[in-house]
């Protein structure tokens, strides 16, 4: 099992009023899964990336991350975990404006300690990796939105993580774009990175092996395990 | 760390009008600073080599007479008590530390007999001087030679003049092998010797020029002569005084205060004593007046420096906010606090360092500008400049701190949604 979160509850307070976003989540994954999490807006899917991500804490419940429980972990342990063992891409990329596609995706290299030179080779490596060694001193303004995304995602990708978490990847482009970008995590997952993607399109979705749907903060009954719906 | 500091001035150049007026204050405090200490700093060089002399480290050890005069043997007949000084005690003079060299002598100012054809050399300074004296007073020679053993022990009437003697009394004429008349003896000219550094006193006051006579009366020229040719224009067993060659300035003061004590041991006169110029120590009075004033204005000139803290912290928070998505962002891949923190803080210790400089050079210009506008001596000290750009490095850490504690408590869920 590579994560398990078992009962977790988040609730928030909004002036003095304690609002549940999250409700008795039991959620295990095992490496190599390709897993989309589902639901429309308020749901509290966000929330639970947050939470799977290590960018937030749980109210209550135990999360099991490589098999240790990581609730109690410190600050600076959350930052290595994320740093390691997780990998981000977002809806809007997220990308430093004024460095290039090269020095975005080195990023997490200089925060792990490695040294300039090696950082840059390792950073070339993963562009050729998503298809875009010949993009690697570009800014992101010169870049598509397709082509920053992948940037991203090397980013994720640039430290060998074994979790990438998508929150809506392809919400900012257009769908021959997005097109690509799906292919991208497939591959990935082919390659044995274990894909945690939030969406709400059902066609995004349908890329996935497994698909949790999330309604009100829980984990709605007719999650499916397994193979393509829709 | 490097890192951060390419980064720091990237983000500098990307703002670079934004940049520079934030660290205006910085630059006006940093450059007053720089201007007062320079003139501070001049002022005193000027003190010390208007009292102390071309620091060439002189002292000079005199007979005083009752507390306060020198003692002058023109008219008078030998004191009593003053021993004859001999090589040995000049050896035990030599001994002392900090002393490089000493030498004795014996002279009279004021003098009025001494002539070249009919020229007369008026209120000069006629000295009996050993073999070492010209390397204590750190004179150079400019013409001819300097006396040699021979001279001495050959009695030869030869004088070395210097170079106020030598203009008031042959004018153009090279004074070399020239006989002048001392006391209606012949003295042959063998050299002329020179302050070995450029000593151009600036007289402002009537105490700076009391000052500046009393401490060299052979300003109107001096002649000097071998000591054992003395009793030919002088007397036999004059009382001498002595000169010394201190290792460093500082020393002057002690140098002087011991070898007067060790003299005074041999001498048995009521009112005739050996005494050391304490020239120091009245310089060094002088130099606290002037910093005690300075001081007051480097006070007001840190109040600059304190209002230019403040928009340095002004613009690091604007900075921390317009990158609030980019702390957020390095968080979530993984950044740790510290890391968040020391980039903020380097960026804001490059900034202010930066103005330090930019204020170092201002001043510099600025402490020019005085000194050919006013006449103010100037001096820049390198320890000054370092402690200048340290010291706003310091000021970019300190304010830049709450700023950059501000990002890296930045709750990156809370920052990536930030517009």
């Amino acid at each position: 099992m590579l994560l398990e979160l078992k009962h977790i509850y988040k609730n928030y307070k909004q002036d003095k009023i304690v609002v549940p976003v999250l409700k008795d989540i039991n959620i295990s994954i095992d490496e190599g899964e390709y897993v989309a999490i589902m639901g429309p807006s308020g749901s509290g899917k966000t929330t639970l990336m947050n939470i799977i991500g290590c960018l937030d804490r749980p109210t209550e419940g135990e999360y099991f991350l490589e098999g240790r429980s990581i609730v109690n972990y410190t600050e600076n342990q959350l930052s290595d975990l994320r740093l390691k063992t997780l990998g981000f891409v977002f809806q809007s990329f997220n990308l430093l404006p004024k460095q290039t596609a090269l020095d975005n995706v080195a990023l997490p290299l200089s925060y792990a300690g490695i040294p300039v030179k090696k950082r840059r080779q390792i950073a070339f490596k993963t562009l050729q990796r998503v298809g875009l060694a010949d993009r690697v001193n570009f800014k992101p303004s010169q870049l598509s939105g397709g082509q920053q995304q992948r940037v991203a995602i090397a980013r994720a990708l640039v430290n060998n993580p074994k979790i990438i978490l998508a929150d809506e990847p392809t919400g900012a482009l257009d769908s021959r774009s997005g097109t690509q970008v799906m292919k991208l995590f497939q591959q990935l997952n082919d390659e044995g990175v274990t894909v945690i993607m939030i969406t709400h399109d059902a066609n995004i979705a349908g890329h996935a092996k497994k698909v949790l749907r999330i309604l009100d903060g829980e984990i709605a009954d007719d999650s499916q395990e397994g193979g393509r719906i829709l | 760390m490097l890192e951060n500091i390419r980064l720091s001035f990237q983000g500098i150049w990307g703002h670079k009008l934004r940049s520079l007026l934030t660290t205006l204050g910085i630059i006006i405090g940093i450059a007053a600073i720089i201007a007062i200490v320079s003139t501070i700093q001049g002022t005193n060089e000027q003190i010390r080599k208007n009292l102390i002399g071309s620091g060439t480290n002189t002292v000079n050890v005199r007979l005083v007479e009752s507390g306060d005069w020198d003692y002058d043997m023109a008219y008078g007949s030998i004191p009593s008590g003053i021993p004859v000084l001999d090589s040995e005690m000049r050896e035990d003079l030599n001994d002392i530390d900090h002393v490089e060299d000493a030498s004795l002598y014996t002279v009279r100012t004021a003098v009025d007999y001494i002539y070249y054809n009919d020229t007369s050399l008026q209120g000069g300074e006629l000295i009996g001087a050993d073999s070492h004296y010209l390397n204590t007073c750190g004179y150079v020679m400019t013409k001819g030679r300097a006396f040699t053993e021979g001279d001495y022990t050959n009695y030869r009437k030869v004088a070395v003049i210097d170079t106020t003697a030598a203009d008031s009394l042959f004018d153009d004429e090279n004074p070399v092998g020239k006989t002048i008349d001392i006391q209606g003896e012949p003295f042959t000219i063998i050299g002329v010797i020179e302050e070995s550094s450029q000593f151009e006193p600036v007289i402002e006051s009537v105490e700076d020029y009391y000052q500046y006579m009393y401490d060299d009366a052979g300003s109107s020229g001096s002649v000097i002569i071998p000591d054992t040719v003395w009793n030919i224009v002088g007397q036999y067993d004059e009382p001498q005084n002595v000169r010394l060659l201190a290792d460093s300035t500082d020393a002057m003061s002690e140098v002087g205060r011991t070898a007067a004590n060790l003299l005074n041991d041999f001498v048995d006169n009521e009112t005739i004593k050996y005494s050391a110029e304490d020239i120091m120590e009245q310089a060094q009075q002088n130099e606290q007046l002037s910093e005690s004033t300075n001081q007051q204005l480097i006070w007001t000139a840190s109040i600059s420096l304190l209002v230019g803290g403040i928009g340095v912290m002004n613009i690091m928070l604007v900075s921390v906010t317009e990158r609030t998505r980019e702390i957020g962002l390095k968080k979530a891949i993984g950044a740790r606090k510290n890391k968040i923190l020391a980039q903020f803080l380097t960026e804001a210790a490059v900034l202010t360092s930066l103005g330090g400089i930019l204020g170092t050079i201002t001043g510099i210009i600025f402490a020019e500008a005085i000194s050919r506008i006013s006449n103010v001596p100037v001096a820049i000290s390198i320890p000054a400049v370092i402690i200048a750009i340290v010291f706003s490095m310091l000021i970019g850490i300190i304010f830049g701190f709450f700023p950059a504690v501000k990002a890296a408590n930045l709750d990156p869920i809370v920052a990536l949604r930030h517009e």
